[in-house]
């Protein structure tokens, strides 16, 4: 025999055929819906109200410790919270008590948990060791010494240890009638202390020299605010358990910061998401008692994070993406209109005039150096917008009267640009033409003719003007 | 051979043996991540290893130890690059960050657990928290003769073979890369710049964090992991300031922590009169922790109490010098020498007037007044003439006005030493201070 480990293995071969079927066992509709819609039974709606009611005080308490960069102190805290447990239960079992009870259990992981961030604190002051190493070091002694009170407790066998481990992973089944109506009742409350305090925590979070300079007691709000975030941490246990209740303070605000620079809005969007995870999470859970609430609660929430990272307007990442594309796009037809009407002024000495003759590509310089599929979109884009159209199969381009006016304002655009360098910031005719690629497309018209007013005023400015270093190939157009 | 070696060797050899090597290669490892301030990357990488572990073995079907592996290696990486990417690509600071990417996987991994639980398949997710150190098991020989007979060893559980192995490997890698490792701990930049990558450095100690945190998971649990990446070298730190010596002394941190955890949980229940043991994994944890907290007290450089000692010392000093400096000031003022003021018996003063007075610097009068020795005026007459001189060079070279500098020549005189007293008397000094008092 080779060391049993904890992975015994499966009983028979059979599960190899449908994985995924038994992951996710098919639940009817009609049972979905009634527990989403709290029908299912006082018992299961009542808890389903206490997790929303969590999941909102977590995102609106997360949010200021977010803020705050206090994130993975709740990490600290939940874990140190396991020998306060387990202590607790010896006490109130060792006095005749009822062990498990539920407001006796939180109260003991309410005082670890806060030695735990006294304990962070105290090694961050008074040693060399960093904030991470603190947290760490906290998170698995408190941790560890939890699991050796647990293992004593297993083996007075005279304690319901399963009672006490469903405070690590969560089970909201687990969850009486009474404990429900507590951690919501005291969610609520918090959330509405964390919203009155509202004005002195963003003031702190944001800049807690000003807040001290105008007076407030900063210690004292921080103090309130870690309070409110030991309280979360504490009633989260049974329904989250104590591994992933930090997730439910940070995972929410991360989410809500990609819809919003305001802080009412991001606390207000952080409780939302919040909420959302912990209903649905505890909905999934009601509706297939062994999945584990906290892990739906806190994938629920990770997809909603997802969904904002990828989605939000104005922080996402795909926006931002778009917005990056977009503009590359707007710079590509800006050159080759350039490019275009260059080539125009080569071939003739009058300036252009419509209609002008077709142009050829290869003598467009950013046409030739174009990437592609870049170069697809900017035809497309050409055409939809009627500025020019391919003509003798594709080998030349042909502007269109509005396409020859908006080329002559972008040449004229770029060249004030390089006068203007040259002559009011002393840089060399050669290297002007580069900067003023960076700049031209986002000259605003005020200033457009902010310039062409300066320069006229210096002399002769025809339109638009010659440009100020010759105009060939080997140039960047 | 008695049954209790025979215990010995069935139960307590192997499961020692993996809780040692567990030990030592994760400190190993942890030395660099305390030095990045990366220290919860290891908390991350372990809780984020799950969903790679249950994954590999529903893929697999079996619970061998190549594909959990390589599905927990994978998952390892993922998570480095995943935690990465929401930082740059959503701009979340790097702590929430790595909060956000391992609670989702680890959220994953124990709803796959639980799903595949209820498929029959005995996966328990306690075991992946605590381990089940108690559960590797070996069939020892009967006789010592067998002890090293190839059937016998065959037979030897894999989870500290598979350690060993890990930890041979971290030896290896850290030996090798000592230098690149030392210089991207503490400056990545000039790493880099030097040519080493540091990124590259990054991505090869996480590698093999990942691959330490697999290989320990089955045996000692995440827990046991988080801990011995970060109490050895956190204690290690606060011992010694060149990474050498801190290497060494994490992995001996590591061991005694391994050994002295193992042997307390095995003999606790014996005092306690329980009659099963306690969990190993987390006594060993704890023992770490001692381990730490002593370190933070007594280290004799960085220790809470050397450093309060230091401070008292130099109170005591101050007080000293400030109490033989006001007695030749009075006498210099032909004033009378005062009685010994009441101050509370632990305050540096009376300590510096119970240390002056039997070192004979100063003496006191039947009449209770305190008055100066001929060894205490010498002293006193050196701190006065630095303070002086110090008010001299004050007001001379750095422009202060004469009645702004007192303060600060008092407090420049107690620590001024004597290359410092040398240069500022490299121009014989004027006989009087800016205030017409005598320089002596």
């Amino acid at each position: 025999m080779t060391g049993a480990g904890c992975w015994a293995a499966a009983t028979s071969g059979q599960w190899t055929s449908s994985i995924a079927h038994s992951l996710f066992p098919p639940a009817s509709f009609s049972e979905l819906l009634r527990i989403l819609t709290l029908r299912s039974g006082y018992n299961a709606a009542v808890v389903i109200l206490g997790a929303t009611l969590l999941g909102l005080a977590a995102g609106v308490i997360g949010a200021f410790a977010l803020l705050r960069k206090r994130a993975l102190m709740g990490d600290a805290l939940a874990h140190a919270t396991l020998p306060g447990i387990a202590a607790a239960f010896l006490a109130a079992t060792a006095l005749g008590g009822q062990g498990r009870s539920l407001p006796v259990l939180l109260v003991g992981a309410a005082i670890t948990g806060v030695l735990g961030i006294l304990a962070v604190h105290a090694i961050v002051r008074h040693t060399r060791l960093k904030e991470d190493a603190a947290i760490g070091v906290v998170l698995s002694v408190f941790f560890g010494l939890g699991v050796v009170l647990l293992s004593y407790i297993q083996s007075l066998q005279q304690g319901n240890v399963g009672g006490l481990s469903t405070f690590i992973y969560g089970q909201t089944a687990a969850m009486s009638r009474a404990d429900a109506l507590l951690i919501g009742s005291v969610a609520a409350a918090s959330v509405v202390l964390a919203l009155l305090l509202m004005k002195e925590f963003r003031v702190v979070c944001f800049d807690d020299r000003f807040a001290a300079a105008i007076g407030l007691p900063v210690g004292l709000i921080d103090l309130l605010m870690m309070t409110l975030v030991v309280i979360v941490t504490v009633i989260g246990l049974q329904a989250v358990g104590l591994i992933l209740i930090v997730a439910m303070l940070i995972i929410p605000p991360a989410a809500a910061r990609f819809w919003t620079e305001r802080m009412a809005r991001m606390t207000l969007a952080s409780g939302g998401i919040g909420a959302l995870s912990g209903y649905l999470g505890a909905s999934a859970s009601a509706l297939l008692p062994r999945l584990p609430a906290g892990s739906v609660i806190v994938l629920t929430a990770g997809a909603l994070f997802l969904l904002s990272m990828l989605l939000a307007p104005s922080r996402g990442v795909l926006t931002a993406a778009l917005r990056s594309a977009r503009l590359r796009l707007h710079v590509a037809l800006e050159h080759t209109l350039r490019g275009a009407y260059e080539t125009l002024e080569s071939q003739s000495p009058a300036p252009p005039s419509a209609p002008p003759p077709p142009v050829p590509l290869s003598a467009i310089h950013a046409v030739t150096t174009m990437h592609p599929l870049l170069w697809l979109l900017t035809k497309l884009s050409l055409r939809r917008r009627g500025l020019a159209a391919l003509a003798d199969a594709g080998a030349t381009l042909r502007l269109t009267p509005r396409g020859l006016a908006e080329a002559a304002r972008l040449t004229r655009n770029h060249r004030l640009w390089e006068e203007y360098l040259v002559t009011h910031a002393d840089i060399a005719p050669s290297h002007v033409d580069r900067s003023a690629d960076l700049v031209e497309h986002i000259l605003s018209p005020d200033l457009v003719a902010d310039l062409e007013r300066s320069l006229r005023a210096r002399g002769e400015l025809p339109t638009p003007p010659p440009s100020v270093h010759p105009i060939g190939k080997g140039l960047r157009t | 051979m008695p049954p209790s070696l025979h215990t010995f060797l069935s139960t307590d050899l192997p499961a020692l043996l993996a809780a040692t090597f567990a030990a030592v290669s994760c400190a190993l490892l942890g030395n660099f991540l305390v030095l990045r301030r990366q220290s919860l990357m290891g908390d991350a990488i372990s809780h984020a290893v799950l969903p790679g572990l249950v994954a590999a073995f529903l893929i697999a079907g079996t619970r061998s130890a190549w594909p959990m592996f390589v599905g927990a290696a994978l998952a390892g990486v993922v998570t480095v690059v995943l935690v990465e990417l929401v930082r740059r690509l959503g701009r979340v600071e790097p702590g929430a960050a790595m909060g956000v990417v391992f609670s989702i996987m680890f959220a994953l991994g124990v709803v796959l657990l639980e799903r595949a639980a209820a498929r029959h398949v005995d996966l328990d997710a306690d075991c992946v928290l605590y381990g089940q150190l108690e559960l590797i098991f070996w069939f020892p020989p009967n006789t010592w003769s067998d002890l090293l007979t190839l059937d016998t060893l065959s037979q030897f559980p894999r989870q500290p073979t598979t350690l060993a192995v890990v930890t041979l490997l971290t030896i290896a890698l850290v030996t090798l890369l000592f230098k690149e490792l030392r210089l991207a701990a503490f400056d990545p930049d000039l790493a880099t710049s030097l040519g080493f990558s540091a990124t590259a450095l990054h991505f090869i100690l996480m590698l093999f964090v990942a691959g330490a945190v697999v290989a320990s998971f089955e045996a000692v649990g995440s827990i046991l992991v988080v801990a011995m990446l970060i109490c050895p070298a956190a204690t290690a730190r606060l011992l010694t300031d060149r990474l050498l010596p801190q290497v060494l002394v994490s992995v001996l941190a590591a061991l005694i922590s391994a050994l002295g955890g193992y042997a307390l949980a095995a003999t606790a229940p014996t005092w306690l009169g329980t009659p099963k043991a306690l969990s190993a994994a987390g006594m060993i944890t704890t023992v770490s922790g001692v381990l730490l907290t002593a370190a933070i007290f007594f280290s004799p450089t960085h220790g809470v109490l050397a450093k309060r000692l230091r401070h008292v010392r130099l109170a005591i000093t101050i007080a000293r010098e400030d109490l033989l400096a006001t007695l030749y000031r009075l006498e210099e003022a032909n004033q009378p020498p005062p009685a010994a003021a009441q101050s509370s018996v632990l305050s540096p003063q009376s300590f510096a007037l119970r240390l002056a007075l039997r070192n004979h610097e100063i003496e006191q009068t039947p009449s209770g007044a305190l008055r100066l020795t001929e060894t205490g005026r010498d002293a006193a007459r050196r701190l006065i003439r630095t303070h002086r001189l110090w008010e001299t060079y004050l007001v001379e070279a750095a422009n202060l006005r004469p009645d702004h500098v007192h303060d600060t020549a008092e407090t420049l005189e107690h620590l001024t030493t004597p290359p410092i007293h040398a240069e500022l008397t490299r121009h014989p000094p004027p006989p009087t201070d800016p205030q017409g008092k005598p320089i002596p």
